[in-house]
């Protein structure tokens, strides 16, 4: 505060010295400060057994979500509040596989019809039994074109008997393959068998609604005082760009076992203003962390900050249809020249793991193949790189020209500047130039095949490989590469039939090594999830996926 | 007057329909739609979208569907937050822009006419230049910094108020924000009214007042005021606009529920019938404003009158 004082006294103070004044007295604020958070709680020992009197979550919401209807959601912001107001008939588990939801059970014996057992005490948020109807209506409805589903493709993808006919509108909704056996038990008709179709289940699109409140309300339903749910917590607050309430659900099944009596939700787009209130112990629990704050987070705060692996790669994808990129020696040298360990460690350092495939090494039944590239030394992968540019007929007289796409964002221009210059300096003659477009233009211009080269990246539904690899194929909806090859699509079509889980690892293995030889998209990194969790929480276990539950959270006394 | 007010509704008529239906289809014409997304929908899909949303007719269908909405007071469907409807998010919204900008908008006016006259009066003087740099400082530090700061001393240093957060609108909630607000809008009008008032202040009359021997304060606020005022309100025609409709930057740092976000997000996401009803909001209250210091430069001053 002296700083303050000081420059009224001075006659001949300008902008410079006040600005400078003002940041120093504002970033030393908060580490001169010594009854920050930190000191204090590394001070004392907080005993996880000991819950607190207030049992309120506070958390970081990412940005304000589209709708509360699971049948209409797309993004992660929407899945975090539905998965504690909704609950599906699995839930993630921390190991990555799935437990049981509001099924207690479940049962195949051929892969293609599935058989849930709903629990006998699951309750609506009004009383109401959920009932193996509620699921019928439900799936029946987010496959409805009226619903207009942007994942209504998503149960397609599961193969679910007549799914994508009724996507398509040739066939009514009534004719998808669910059935109520009972009024607990939930059989599923696939058209072929999918051995991972469970593991599918955990994404909150596939939550039920409760009919009669969709029915009475129509698009209103979501709303406060009209939400009816089955999930461990019920809406009761909703300010458009402040804040999302709900509170512990007393009818839920396992009310009892639900620590946490509120949570609230705060829908703070920018990770810098969420990291201030986090830091103002304002939240207990942020949705990401800025990364230019995280040398500093972890020396203040490393027990707070909670790195997770995530099924997702960042990647940069290659125009197949033109020049020069219709060429498998260019793009394998532009991918061999990229440092990964530098882009991983350096460029990003949150804990992303270099990647050279498109499946990120933690999903479920995948295990990454020793593709040759993958295993010589960057020296090595550089010598190689040079001689295929040379091959393809590139060199000082002939540069090779292209422009990199990225969406307008700090990160996405940090990684697009070391990789350009990684090219410059490493092949010679290449001629880059860096073009960043808004996000829905940036949208638009990849949907058109109107670039070169675009930075991507792919975040998975659901824990199995195909998740992923699905992206290259030819018809592909995401396959902005323009990416063909029958044999890939052969592999993935025998994979996705093959029941046995060695030999579906075995085709997944070959799709990769396909990959490494086309270089369609050259892999950079596996992502990393972030958060920012108060000592003072506890039971935050998230899946690759980034599922986490509130309904497993408490508040340690501190 | 009331002849005066009737031409100026007039005149607000086509002005505004213009302004929709440029706005209508410069939305149009901004690559992208609002359902577009990475993950690409199959065709059927994104079909189904459109017909649920009336995308599938031709734009000038569509054009004179949303002015038929409009003449009933309807601004249509959010095709970002799906939920509610955008007259819905508006009201949702507009009352807490309202409420921090007008707190700010008086802090504004109080403190700016006063540093400006005490700078006018003191010209030359320590407090003079001490207030101006001042002022060329709220001027020139944007308020993506200054808000910031605010936060990591008020809020994280010294723990006196929340960081963010609007709690319908509870005192300590308010006060970092409309500081935050205030402050460009209390330099520039300090810098105007004093202007302004030093010009008055060399003028005949004043001098006149002075050789009768009328006291100082007497002069400054019976004589000097009224005229010095003039050029400040023609500023805060717009600038009260401005303020009202809300500062996305002040609204993300402190996390508000306003109008700011709602329009950048609206723009963000091609949210067409969003951008387009804010889009009148701002509009009508800018032609309001603009007709009201037209009307209070009559009533200030007594050489403006209209037929």
């Amino acid at each position: 505060m002296l700083p303050h004082l000081q420059l009224k006294r001075s006659r001949t103070w300008h902008i410079g010295p006040l600005l400078a004044a003002l940041l120093a007295l504002g970033g030393c604020g908060a580490p001169s400060d010594p009854s920050s958070e930190t000191s204090k709680q590394t001070a004392v020992k907080l005993d996880p057994t000991k819950l607190a009197a207030d049992q309120t979550l506070v958390r970081g919401g990412g940005s304000e979500p589209e709708t509360l209807d699971p049948h209409k959601i797309s993004g992660t912001p929407e899945s975090a509040i539905l998965r504690d107001l909704m609950e599906t008939l699995v839930i993630a588990s921390a190991d990555g596989g799935v437990r049981p939801g509001v099924a207690e059970s479940w049962e195949t014996t051929d892969n293609q019809h599935y058989f849930f057992k709903i629990r006998e005490s699951a309750k609506w948020s009004n009383g109401d039994p959920v009932t193996a109807e509620d699921f019928v209506y439900s799936w029946q409805r987010i496959l409805d074109p009226k619903t207009a589903s942007k994942y209504a493709w998503y149960l397609a993808a599961g193969k679910v008997k007549n799914a994508q006919d009724i996507v398509d509108g040739k066939q009514p909704p009534e004719n998808l393959g669910v059935e109520a056996v009972d009024a607990n038990t939930f059989k599923v008709s696939l058209e072929a068998p999918v051995p991972y179709f469970v593991s599918m289940l955990v994404h909150a699109s596939t939550s039920p609604v409760h009919k009669g409140t969709v029915e009475q309300y129509g698009d209103q339903w979501t709303r406060v005082g009209n939400f009816v749910g089955n999930g461990a917590f019920r809406l009761t607050e909703w300010v458009v760009n402040e804040r999302i309430e709900y509170v512990k659900n007393e009818h839920y099944w396992d009310a009892d076992n639900v620590k946490l009596e509120k949570v609230r939700s705060l829908p703070i787009a920018s990770p810098n203003a969420e990291l201030k209130r986090y830091e103002a112990g304002e939240i207990d629990f942020t949705f990401e962390v800025p990364i230019e704050h995280i040398n500093r987070l972890r020396k203040e705060r490393a027990d707070e900050v909670r790195t997770a692996p995530y099924i997702g790669t960042y990647y940069y994808e290659f125009n197949t249809t033109q020049p020069p990129f219709n060429d498998s020696r260019v793009r394998r040298a532009l991918a061999y020249a990229i440092d990964r360990e530098i882009m991983a460690n350096k460029v990003m350092g949150r804990g992303e793991k270099p990647s050279f495939h498109l499946t990120p090494g933690i999903v479920t039944g995948f295990d990454a193949p020793a593709t040759s590239w993958s295993q010589k030394t960057q020296a090595e992968r550089v010598a190689k790189a040079k001689e295929l540019l040379a091959e393809a007929g590139y060199n000082a007289q002939n540069p090779l020209k292209f422009s990199v796409l990225y969406n307008t964002n700090d990160n996405h221009k940090k990684v697009a500047v070391a990789i350009t210059a990684m090219w410059k300096q490493t092949l010679g003659h290449v001629d880059v130039t860096l073009e960043n477009q808004e996000w829905k233009t940036y949208l638009d211009t990849r949907a058109n095949t109107d670039f070169d080269i675009a930075r991507a990246g792919w975040i998975g539904d659901y824990n199995e490989p195909s998740t992923m690899l699905k992206l290259l194929l030819t018809d592909g909806g995401s396959n902005y590469s323009k990416y063909s090859n029958p044999k890939y699509d052969e592999l993935f079509a025998k994979s996705a039939k093959e029941l046995d889980l060695n030999k579906r690892a075995e085709y997944y293995a070959q799709a990769e090594e396909i990959l490494a030889e086309d270089m369609p998209i050259a892999p950079i990194y596996q992502y990393v999830t972030q958060h920012m969790v108060k000592r003072h929480v506890g039971g935050y276990a998230p899946d690759p996926l980034d599922n986490y539950y509130s309904k497993d959270m408490w508040i340690i006394e501190h | 007057m009331l002849r005066f007010i009737a031409k100026r509704v007039l005149e607000a008529i086509p002005t505004l329909f213009i302004l929709i239906t440029v706005s209508f289809f410069l939305m149009r014409f901004a690559p992208g739609n609002p359902f577009s997304a990475e993950i690409a929908m199959t065709p059927e899909v994104m079909a189904n979208i459109e017909a649920k949303y009336g995308f599938d007719k031709p734009v000038h269908e569509q054009y004179f569907s949303y002015l038929g909405g409009l003449l009933q007071g309807d601004l249509g469907p959010s095709f970002k937050y799906k939920d509610f409807t955008v007259n819905e998010l508006v009201a949702q919204a507009f009352p807490v822009s309202l409420k921090i900008g007008l707190l700010a908008f008086i802090v504004a006016v109080t403190f700016g006419v006063t540093f400006g006259t005490i700078a006018a009066l003191r010209q030359n003087t320590w407090l003079d230049y001490t207030i101006m740099t001042g002022a060329m400082a709220g001027v020139v530090i944007p308020s993506f910094v200054l808000a910031p700061l605010l936060v990591l001393i008020f809020a994280i240093g010294l723990d006196w108020l929340p960081a963010g957060g609007w709690h319908n609108g509870a005192t300590p909630y308010v006060v970092l924000p409309v500081i935050g607000m205030s402050l460009y809008y209390i330099a520039s009008i300090s810098r105007i009214m004093r202007g302004s008032m030093i010009e008055v202040l060399n003028a005949n009359f004043i001098r006149t007042a002075k050789s009768k021997g009328l006291s100082t304060p007497y002069i400054i606020v019976r004589h000097a005021l009224r005229p010095a005022i003039l050029p400040v309100l023609s500023y805060l025609g717009p600038a009260l606009v401005g303020i009202i409709t809300g500062s996305v930057v002040i609204e993300t740092i402190f996390g508000l529920p306003g109008i700011g976000q709602l329009f950048v997000n609206g723009a963000l996401n091609r949210d067409y019938s969003m951008v387009l009803g804010l889009t009148i909001l701002v509009g009508a209250l800018t032609i309001t404003f603009n007709a009201i210091v037209d009307i209070l430069y009559a009533v200030v001053d007594p050489k403006i009158r209209y037929a």
